[in-house]
């Protein structure tokens, strides 16, 4: 009998998206280095403005929110196209037709892309510290930590996405229809106390909301907060969703 | 003798198409069963109706004694599609230890796989740099790596040269003779020799349920292209008549 979930089978879909990832060493590096370098640009465009007083300096507030939307950003677009590729190239309706199930699928690749998020968030969060000097109050491993609950948060919603998606162009399209929305709401373009009360109940349904906000209680406070693990829990849970849907949406029978 | 696959009044429409219009028929167990037609007869809806992939409109097809496409299923039937449905980013063994893994085998299970299929040597490769021929060949080693009871097989040989599709036909015989079913499905008559049971499918419908000896004699050819070209003025005939 073919479980709802088999960890056998997860863990080898895991390790089957990573040594795709392996083989494409290109994507690799840009995993890792690139978050770094546009951290970099972000610095050098703020490294002049002076602080308004009282408040701490705008590269500490947006690099920072940055860790955190980076890896939603690219896991996003990365997902949604390797599933379309699934989809595309046959090996998903195979894949259908062994003991795997949706879940064991839609898993395999959350903690695959989970674990590259967790890497590129240690090298990015390493070098906005120590290069460019960021100044975060609270432990470097929430921000860590943050970032890969993002990371798996832009996966959930990728592959949820990509069963919308016929062609790549539509896949791709996707991107700043779901990300772009929660970038503008999230609080980082305008304080959430700021906007029309009606855009800020939007943006507290949507879950880049609670990941800045989390982010934003790690740079102020040297522990861990009860606001921010609840934040980590909605984003979370919000993942977790986002998963079993797109594995609802996963059609065994097509015609 | 018992039949792995049944269909009755199998009616499947793809778009605004009825691709089989209410097909009935059978597979034998533990033998190789040849599924041939010109292009775009059902050959593939069918078979992807038979791993349970394909919507179906009405009708039954029952495999290996349970609806298709039950979980129960999934480990019990290979099913190679037409196109090389394997990782492209990924050596060959990666692909086949892949599959092997879902069907809970494990890393030896799949380097006889590949070795079934001829490519031991290339084992190292990425798929993407291999031809279009040996990639056929890994997709079908990554469902040979499961040891199914039942093979269901889209168009293997497209792409081979003459000698691998003798070893590949060699090699599914060896499997039917050691009690594996096979449905294989081809365009190419001169393969039907090679099957122990024929289904002849023409715009859906089953034109010829029978062996390679007796669709000779009842033909009178012992060309079985020509064979399946009287077959089917025969019906045209019926037809219009």
């Amino acid at each position: 009998m073919t479980a709802v979930l088999s960890p056998r089978l997860t863990g080898a879909t895991t390790g089957r998206v990573l040594r795709q990832l392996r083989h494409d060493p290109r994507t690799l590096a840009m995993l890792t280095v690139l978050p770094g370098l546009l951290l970099g640009l972000l610095y050098l465009l703020w490294r002049d403005v002076p602080a308004v007083p009282g408040q701490a300096p705008v590269f500490d507030r947006v690099g920072l929110t940055m860790l955190g939307i980076f890896p939603f950003v690219v896991m996003f677009l990365v997902t949604s196209i390797a599933m379309l590729r699934e989809r595309t190239s046959g090996t998903l309706e195979r894949l259908l037709t062994t003991p795997l199930s949706r879940l064991d699928l839609l898993l395999g690749y959350g903690t695959a892309f989970g674990a590259a998020a967790a890497v590129q968030a240690l090298v990015t969060v390493g070098v906005a510290t120590t290069v460019y000097g960021l100044d975060v109050a609270g432990s470097l491993w929430l921000v860590v930590l943050i970032a890969v609950v993002d990371a798996v948060l832009g996966v959930a919603l990728g592959l949820l996405a990509s069963a919308f998606a016929t062609s790549e162009f539509q896949a791709v399209q996707f991107m700043p229809v779901v990300v772009l929305p929660q970038f503008f709401l999230c609080g980082l373009l305008v304080p959430r106390e700021q906007m029309a009360g009606w855009l800020q109940a939007v943006s507290d349904v949507l879950p880049l909301t609670y990941a800045v906000e989390a982010l934003q209680e790690v740079g102020a406070s040297a522990s861990a907060t009860a606001t921010m693990w609840r934040d980590v829990g909605i984003i979370a849970a919000v993942a977790l969703a986002a998963l079993a849907l797109a594995a609802g949406t996963l059609r065994r029978r097509t015609s | 003798m018992d039949d792995a696959v049944t269909v009755t009044d199998l009616v499947v429409d793809r778009g605004p198409r009825r691709v089989l219009p209410g097909l009935t028929c059978a597979v034998p167990a533990g033998r190789v069963t040849g599924l041939l037609g010109p292009s775009g007869s059902g050959k593939s809806t069918l078979l992807r109706a038979v791993v349970g992939v394909q919507q179906v409109r009405s009708g039954r097809v029952t495999v290996l004694g349970e609806p298709a496409g039950s979980p129960a299923l999934r480990s019990r039937v290979g099913y190679v599609t037409q196109a090389p449905s394997v990782y492209e980013d990924l050596t060959v063994r990666e692909n086949a230890r892949y599959f092997a893994a879902l069907f809970g085998r494990g890393s030896a299970a799949a380097d006889a796989a590949l070795a079934d299929v001829g490519l031991r040597d290339a084992a190292g490769q990425l798929v993407r740099n291999l031809s279009g021929g040996q990639r056929g060949r890994v997709s079908l080693a990554c469902a040979l790596v499961g040891e199914p009871e039942l093979l269901v097989l889209d168009e293997p040989t497209v792409g081979l040269d003459p000698v691998l599709r003798v070893e590949l036909w060699d090699r599914f015989a060896a499997l039917a003779a050691g009690g594996t079913t096979l449905v294989v499905s081809s365009h190419v008559m001169d393969e039907a020799g090679r099957c122990d049971r024929l289904l002849l499918l023409r715009e859906g419908e089953l034109l010829s349920d029978s062996t390679p000896a007796q669709l000779r004699a009842e033909s009178g050819t012992d060309d079985l292209e020509e064979a399946f070209l009287r077959l089917v003025r025969a019906r045209q005939q019926e037809v219009a008549a």
